[in-house]
């Protein structure tokens, strides 16, 4: 298996529009970690003999201000930051909880399988944001919910997979003969099922980011996610919506950035997805 | 083919009941929500909800009372709205996002469908390059970026086309909205279309049809069209939920006074009766756009139909 | 009075990551005006490819070179219209898996029509008459509750039927008919075997009967030829081939036709070996590696048909020691 994942990871080298798209989103990534030390405003400071500016080099707010006079050099990195953070987190969650939903419904397939099964199936009918809509009228508006939404957003379909992949495991030999020798479900799926069924789970985790990323900017952006005064790009893009008459950098800015971190990231996942299964048609 | 649209519906709405069910339940149980005693309201709510819900009985005589009243169209008032029902609400806004909703759909799918024969067609040039481009469109840019942009370059500097606003009867400011709200669904179609012709036009039958000397139009529309099809059949629940998810953001943005922006309104306002209505009419509106996309499924491929 | 098909030294390369493969070398056949040609071979022969180059339905990687005329029209590289005139009009093939060679979610009824649609300009109603009758000569029974039937709801005889008919709507000079039988059960394929007699005896057409099993081809046709890694290895009148064959692979080939009649053996025999893939070009005969007769000339020179005499005589082998008559 190992020689397999070094096949793939060449494969990928050689991908060049994907290493160019996997160097930019960690350039990005290394930006907002960095950059805000480079430039001596604070994302909250209210400047207020600069307010609504341009971009430019006039009290190093290089990205202009806001209505209120904020830098948005500072802001928009720290956004992006907070954007990518839950990302990640909420990605890392969804996966966890699909890889064990999905392991468990192809491990034990028959009815639990149907049952399990089933509720994806209806639950991805219906739009995640219907979903969160709900919960923000019952609950009210709680970042804590936000993660709990966001983290519904993947489980779904990478759940499908694993259980795919388990059951066309299951019936392998090795498995059998795992049983036989007597070990007990949880470890071998631990240990036999989810390494094997890696590959996918992979590739659809890296997909699976921008698509949290888009869901945060969009929830964000109705005014449902972060709110402010954090910055997040979803919230960026609004503030920027409002103002972009008199200011479209506002808008052009995270908006940029935004398309930059999702197109990069679905070039990647694309990319993953070509080096680990060549035999997928072009 | 009766039998099999019957079958389907029959398994749909158990999914509706459960959904309508859970709202139920949930909204009674929401802490802080109308319902928890601890609240004070103002006595006109606390009359209104009386009335509407019978709180001093036992919870599953409410619940049968809501069903019963469901079956009426009737959703209860208001939370914030006192002088409006849910249901008016949703009778205004309905038609409003319907017809949005609709031509976004069908602009995706008009001109979706031929851009993606195109470039099937014609490898590596222009319609090709349009696709791809589209598609990148698609996935970078999120609805909420695209429509503020069309509006800044369109409304603000070109002064083509309003930016936002809603005049019944006036279609000019409908179209940023449509445009910005089809462009996602547009760039999935296009693709999955070219791969689709791309892949039929490889099968044995579009050979035989050559050999008959069949010229390319005639292959195209009669032969190959509908199997290409069936990935964009497969697409449309899912675009269908795509464009209703848009259209929060896009009725938000552009002012649309349609049950879009009433339900993200009713988020924002915690208006349990009005969220509890709105997604009891999505949950309805999704389900029944699945048992559609089934009887499409079944005409687009005989063989479904006519199995037992 | 000139032949109706002539093929002369065709070539078929494919472009496959990089490198181009030959399917076809240098094939010469022709095909008189009512005449029944067979040809067989293994599977990667070339025998489908140099007839798929003929009608212009070559995938999209390969190339045809050299020269197909049909009766006086040069087929190879001609423009898409030209080609559209003749093909499924005077010139028509049937193909092998009939499942997958009829278009799913039409009926029959249209796909056989709009042949006729197409190329004699009938209306719809007009035409559907027309397959109806045809469907009645080709065997099928119930014709008109067929027409509106589709693919899938026929069995697999009576959709070779269909292929057939549909084959013949316009009256073709020359039907080439790829592996017709072999996805068929062995009774069905002895029918449309016979169903294809009759129809020569009707209509008078040209047949070109493709494929890897002499039985099939031995009922029907008047000359065989014999392909071996994309070339032409023998060609005969029927009948020599089958008693006086002069090439060993056709020898061999005759050896593994089991018979109801003669000696019963122990084991079946078999060709030991495999023909090379399409790809690799030996520098002599290809057929060398299996040929019990082969000797060393036959690994460095490559034997041309007939001894590369010119005109090839009747009956001609690509050997150096042909089998003796």
């Amino acid at each position: 298996m190992n020689a397999l994942r070094a096949d793939a990871v060449l494969r990928l080298r050689s991908n060049r529009g994907a290493m160019l798209a996997l160097y930019l989103v960690l350039a990005v990534v290394v930006c907002t970690l960095v950059g805000p030390w480079l430039n001596p405003n604070r994302g909250e400071t209210l400047d207020i003999s600069h307010v609504a500016t341009q971009p430019g080099l006039e009290g190093a707010h290089w990205f202009g201000t806001d209505r209120l006079g904020r830098d948005l050099f500072v802001r928009t990195l720290e956004g992006t930051r907070l954007s990518l953070a839950v990302g990640l987190l909420a990605g890392a969650v969804s996966m966890l909880i699909g890889i064990g939903y999905g392991a468990i419904a192809g491990y034990f397939g028959g009815r639990t399988d149907a049952v399990m099964m089933r509720i994806v199936e209806m639950m991805s009918g219906l739009p995640l944001i219907f979903f969160v809509i709900f919960l923000t009228v019952i609950f009210g508006r709680n970042e804590y919910l936000l993660f709990l939404s966001i983290g519904a957003v993947g489980w779904l379909t990478m759940a499908r997979i694993v259980r795919g992949q388990t059951l066309s495991l299951r019936r392998r030999e090795f498995i059998e003969a795992a049983i036989v020798s007597g070990a007990g479900a949880g470890r071998i799926i631990r240990t036999h099922v989810i390494p094997n069924a890696i590959g996918p789970v992979i590739v659809y985790a890296t997909l699976t980011v921008p698509e949290i990323i888009m869901f945060e900017s969009f929830i964000s952006f109705l005014g449902l996610g972060i709110q402010e005064p954090r910055a997040s790009l979803g919230t960026l893009i609004a503030a920027g919506a409002t103002e972009m008459e008199a200011a479209p950098w506002m808008l052009l800015v995270p908006g940029g950035i935004l398309a930059v971190l999702l197109l990069c990231l679905n070039i990647v996942g694309d990319g993953l997805r070509d080096a680990l299964d060549p035999r997928a048609p072009v | 083919m009766l039998r099999y649209f019957l079958t389907r519906l029959a398994g749909a709405v158990p999914t509706l009941f459960f959904i309508v069910t859970i709202t139920f339940f949930l909204v009674r149980a929401a802490p802080g929500g109308p319902f928890d005693q601890e609240r004070t309201l103002p006595p006109e709510i606390m009359a209104n909800l009386q009335d509407a819900y019978g709180l001093d009985q036992p919870v599953f005589t409410q619940y049968a009372r809501y069903l019963g009243a469901l079956l009426h169209g009737d959703f209860g008032p208001s939370f914030r709205y006192q002088d409006f029902s849910v249901s008016e609400l949703i009778g205004q806004g309905f038609p409003v996002t319907l017809e949005l909703g609709s031509l976004a759909l069908l602009l995706a799918l008009g001109l979706g469908i031929p851009l993606g024969v195109v470039a099937a067609l014609r490898r590596n040039r222009a319609a090709d390059y349009a696709a791809i481009s589209l598609a990148v469109i698609g996935i970078a840019f999120p609805t909420f970026v695209v429509l503020p942009f069309l509006g800044l370059v369109f409304g603000i500097h070109l002064h083509w086309l309003p930016v936002a606003g809603w005049e019944p009867g006036s279609p000019s400011h409908l179209v940023l909205p449509v445009i910005a709200l089809a462009l996602q669904p547009l760039s999935v179609i296009a693709r999955l279309v070219r791969a689709s012709v791309i892949e039929v036009l490889r099968s044995q039958f579009i050979r035989t049809a050559l050999a008959k000397g069949l010229p390319p139009h005639v292959i195209i529309l009669r032969h190959a069209l509908r199997p290409a099809l069936l990935p964009v059949a497969g697409f449309l629940a899912p675009a269908v939920a795509s464009v209703m998810t848009g259209s929060l953001i896009v009725e938000s943005i552009a002012g649309l006074p349609g049950i879009g922006r009433y339900l993200v309104q009713g988020a924002l306002n915690r208006d349990y009766t009005l969220v509890m209505g709105m997604v009891v009419v999505y949950s309805a509106l999704l389900i029944g756009m699945g048992l559609a996309v089934d009887l499409l499924y079944a005409w687009l491929d005989p063989r479904v139909r006519l199995a037992p | 009075m000139t032949n109706l098909l002539c093929i002369d030294a065709l070539s078929v390369r494919f472009a496959q990551g990089g490198a181009t493969v030959a399917a076809v070398e240098q094939v010469s056949l022709d095909v008189a005006r009512g005449e029944c040609v067979g040809i067989v071979g293994e599977s990667g022969s070339g025998k489908t490819q140099t007839f798929l180059a003929a009608m212009g339905l070559l995938a999209s990687n390969a190339a045809a070179e050299g020269s197909v005329i049909f009766d006086g029209e040069e087929l190879v590289a001609a423009g898409r219209a030209r080609l559209n005139r003749l093909r499924g009009a005077r010139l028509a093939m049937i193909f092998q898996d009939p499942m997958s060679a009829l278009t799913p979610h039409l009926t029959i009824g249209t796909q056989m029509a709009e042949v006729l649609v197409q190329h004699a300009g009938a209306s719809w109603a007009e035409a559907r008459a027309r397959s109806a009758s045809m469907l009645t000569r080709v065997g099928v029974a119930e014709p008109a509750r067929r027409l509106r039937q589709y693919p899938h709801e026929l069995s697999g005889g009576l959709r070779q039927r269909v292929m057939i008919g549909m084959s013949l709507m316009c009256g073709p000079e020359l039907v080439i008919a790829d592996e017709p039988t072999t996805a068929l059960d062995v009774t069905v394929q002895a029918q449309i075997i016979e169903l294809l007699r009759a129809l020569r005896e009707e209509l008078g057409m040209a047949l070109v009967l493709i494929s890897h099993d002499l039985a099939v081809v031995a009922g029907l046709a008047d000359r065989i030829v014999v392909m071996y890694a994309g070339r032409i290895v023998e060609r005969a009148p029927a009948r020599q081939i089958f008693q006086i064959p002069r090439h060993p692979y056709t020898a061999e080939l005759l050896k593994c036709v089991p018979s109801v009649w003669g000696p019963r053996r122990e084991r079946l025999p078999t060709l030991a070996g495999q023909p090379p893939r399409p790809g690799e070009s030996p520098a002599g005969c290809a057929f060398a590696p299996r040929c019990p007769r082969a000797a060393e000339r036959c690994f460095r020179e490559r034997p041309l048909l007939g001894g590369g005499a010119h005109p090839i005589a009747a009956h001609a082998a690509a050997c150096h020691f042909p089998l003796p008559p």
